[in-house]
């Protein structure tokens, strides 16, 4: 437990010793104290201020502009500091966010920093990442009659004004003990990102192994900087830098070094190597040019910077009429980073119907405000071309909701002869992906499932001592906040498992990096 | 940081880099490739390994200047260095442990077939190497496979070894018979045009290829290629494969993917760029 984090979870005083205020709105006077429960009630959720749509269309700036202090205060006192605190309990990493929207509200940014970091590594990320709805605010109070407290806009408030107010560095000496136990992370994503956080802060020697380039995996290679500005995600990686953690690019585990080799030089190993290979649909046409797996066409443009082009070296088509195939982030992503590479028309195909859309809601809103185009309750059967074998359209057929299937969702069945063409010069595929075989390989006795994912344990250590792994090598495609959350759990995990099993007969010396 | 050891140039547009990579110089085998990263702004280029010596923590790479990128590679000089090196990725050739091998290298893929002539040299393989390139000038790795066995030279104007095509010495030595396999590794055209003599034959063709790669570890999918009727990613599945099992046209056609885009870099790249 950390003892800063119980200090800050008290409760406001009772409201009858408050002054009568007048409800505030976002131009009211600074406060003079807290408000009443019923002050409280009637604050309506702050609107995230946001650029213009039409300024988007040829920007990548970030979309979202953040709450400025005014408000962020304003959103803050929405909160009703619940003695139960659901919205915990709705957070894959369980930040404490009474504690740090308390801490916010009564002015105390740093303090409300401190709390934030203590349970999330990459607030800045998550405050901009994370599907809020389905999660923290999902479960918050104020949403069963009305609008949930902001909760991810005023994460992203607090990380933001910690970024740009950095905690002074600490003491020579102050920092955690070093154990001497060397600790390796396959991968520099959100997963492998905040289990490094906390081991290091464990006092644990930790390096990172990342396979590009560049660290922060999907948070570099597949959200595009109109969503999360990479300057956030290289500050992010720095203060894990700082505070002693060893980053390796261009190391691929099961090429460069094998799980095996791994295990002779490390107490304990942490797989997090990511998503792997891009599915894609398997139908006429599929290897045309214009065709692109969403993976490719975020990469280049992400992490290649192709819309920079030829400014930087990598390319990518731009499409005229792109037509993107899914209904997740991903393809909100590419679907929004096609308008801005120039296309007249941007279109998403999918085969439910909009409340399907497993994509957050804040996305399907700004591409609606975008001018996105939407075929819902659409599938496509194959991608046409011409004699040059560049794309032309993609032949589709209409979709109607059937029967429940496994997932408990209505089942798409095609509705015979409703096949159409829509024209486009770009495909991108945005359908999932399936695990990647590189490092699995290398290491026969790693237990995997029968989609190749690794299997772990419920504390996240897979089936030889001391691999523990979790993000989506785990659990196939899923969210930032997850992969962070199995982070955590792993590093609890290892350093579990680091105290049980005897240290390397010599100590590694001098491992304090803080 | 990997820097450049030493630089000769091999023919007027291919040059050979030794890099510094001591763990990649290591453990690669024959057949791999590394992703190249040059600077900041630089694309990511698959490059096979063309040697590597364990001892001085150096790698080979030969390079082709086409384009922007491969154009400022190719002029770096010892001293200067490449920013990143991951490798040594895709599968190690399968390499034959006894028999008869035609090796056949034309232009840059000469410094491909190297290592895997080296390797089947090694298992104590019968290699004949066949080799070509447009002039004297653009024939490569010449001594190094003439160590390793029977070597021809074959040039289309004549002006080294024999005038004409690599194929028609690979059709000649597959009419005398007792080939057991043939690994083919060059520009595309010429990779399709063995695999046309191989495949009424029945004799096993290697192939290696090099398509448009980025991350090179599976996770883009631009590499990918039909083979059979199945789709292979070049990067995790090859980069070699059954060359009669390939769909070269297709392979052909999606390295034209990015051709405009290549002469809109060179010419920002020689000062004539009006967009950027």
């Amino acid at each position: 437990m950390n003892p800063e984090t119980t200090n800050h979870e008290k409760t406001y005083p009772m409201p009858n010793l408050i002054m009568n205020r007048a409800p505030r709105s976002e131009a009211a006077p600074p406060p003079s104290g807290p408000p009443t429960m019923k002050q409280r009630l009637q604050i309506t959720r702050q609107p995230m201020p946001a650029l213009e749509s039409e300024a988007r269309a040829a920007s990548f700036a970030e979309v979202n502009l953040g709450f400025t202090e005014a408000v962020a205060l304003i959103e803050a006192e929405r909160c009703l500091q619940c003695r139960d605190p659901r919205c915990v309990r709705g957070c894959p990493v369980g930040v404490n966010i009474p504690g740090f929207i308390t801490l916010l509200a009564e002015g105390n940014l740093a303090g409300a920093a401190k709390l934030l970091l203590a349970d999330n590594t990459l607030p800045a990320v998550t405050g901009r990442v994370c599907p809020q709805e389905t999660q923290c605010e999902a479960a918050c109070v104020r949403g069963v009659k009305g609008q949930p407290v902001a909760i991810g806009h005023l994460e992203r408030y607090v990380s933001d004004w910690a970024r740009a107010h950095p905690a002074p560095p600490a003491a020579p000496g102050t920092g955690p003990a070093a154990t001497g136990r060397k600790v390796a992370i396959v991968g520099a994503g959100p997963a492998g990102l905040s289990a490094a956080a906390d081991l290091a802060q464990l006092g644990h020697d930790v390096t990172i192994y990342e396979a590009l380039h560049k660290p922060g995996g999907v948070l570099v290679y597949g959200i595009p900087e109109f969503r999360l500005p990479k300057m956030i995600v290289a500050r992010e990686v720095r203060r894990l830098q700082e505070a002693g953690v060893k980053i390796v690019c261009n190391v691929v585990i099961g090429r460069t070094y094998t799980l095996p080799e791994l295990r002779e030089k490390f107490s304990a190993v942490f797989i997090a190597n990511g998503a792997g290979l891009p599915v894609f649909m398997n139908v006429p046409g599929e290897n045309l040019k214009g065709v692109y797996s969403a993976n490719e066409y975020l990469t280049r443009i992400n992490l290649m910077t192709a819309h920079q082009f030829p400014r930087t070296d990598t390319p990518v088509l731009r499409g005229k009429r792109v037509v993107v195939v899914g209904g997740g982030n991903v393809a909100m992503d590419a679907v929004r980073s096609a308008r801005r590479l120039g296309a007249q028309s941007a279109m998403i195909v999918y085969r439910r119907t909009r409340a399907e859309l497993p994509a957050r809601a804040e996305e399907v809103h700004h591409a609606e405000q975008e001018g996105i185009r939407f075929e819902f309750l659409t599938a496509p059967v194959a991608v046409t071309g011409n004699a040059q074998r560049w794309v032309t359209g993609l032949q589709c057929l209409r979709m109607e909701l059937g029967e429940p299937d496994a997932s408990g969702r209505r089942r798409p069945v095609p509705r015979p002869g409703s096949e159409f063409i829509l024209p486009c010069d770009v495909v991108v595929v945005a359908i999932g992906t399936r695990s990647n075989p590189l490092l699995t390989a290398t290491c026969p006795e790693l237990k995997l499932n029968q989609y190749g994912n690794i299997v772990v344990d419920e504390h996240g250590m897979a089936s030889l001592p001391g691999i523990f792994a979790g993000g989506d090598i785990v659990r196939g495609a899923a969210t930032v906040i997850l992969a962070m959350g199995d982070g955590k759990r792993a590093a609890r995990a290892m350093n579990e498992y680091l105290q049980r099993v005897p240290a390397p007969s010599a100590a590694v010396p001098g491992q304090n990096h803080s | 940081m990997h820097e450049i050891l030493a630089r000769q140039q091999l023919s007027p547009d291919v040059v050979r880099l030794d890099v510094q990579a001591a763990r990649i110089a290591q453990i690669r085998r024959p057949g791999q490739f590394v992703i190249v990263h040059q600077a900041e702004n630089s694309e990511r280029i698959p490059l096979t390994i063309a040697d590597a010596s364990p001892d001085c923590g150096a790698i080979a790479l030969v390079i082709k200047a086409v384009g922007k990128s491969t154009g400022e590679l190719a002029a770096l000089q010892p001293g200067q260095a490449i920013n990143d090196i991951a490798g040594p990725l895709g599968h190690p050739t399968e390499l034959i442990k006894r028999g008869h091998a035609l090796c056949v290298g034309g232009g840059v893929g000469t410094a491909v077939l190297h290592p895997i002539a080296q390797g089947l040299h090694h298992r104590g393989v019968r290699v004949t190497s066949i080799i070509g390139g447009r002039t004297r000038a653009a024939v490569i790795f010449e001594p190094e496979l003439r160590r390793l066995g029977d070597l021809i030279v074959c040039t289309d104007d004549g002006g080294s070894g024999r005038k004409g095509f690599v194929t028609d010495a690979v059709r000649e030595l597959l009419a005398a018979g007792g080939v057991d396999i043939v690994y083919a590794v060059g520009p595309v055209p010429m990779m399709r045009a063995v695999v046309n003599l191989t495949q009424p034959l029945g004799v096993r063709t290697i192939v290696s290829l090099n398509p448009v790669m980025i991350d090179g570890t599976g996770m883009c999918g631009g590499c990918r290629i039909s083979l059979g009727n199945e789709t292979r990613f070049v990067c995790v599945d090859g980069p070699e494969f059954d060359g009669h099992l390939v769909n070269f046209e297709e392979l052909t056609d999606r390295l034209t993917t990015y051709h405009d885009f290549e002469r809109q870099s060179q010419a920002c790249a020689e000062g004539q760029c009006r967009l950027g």
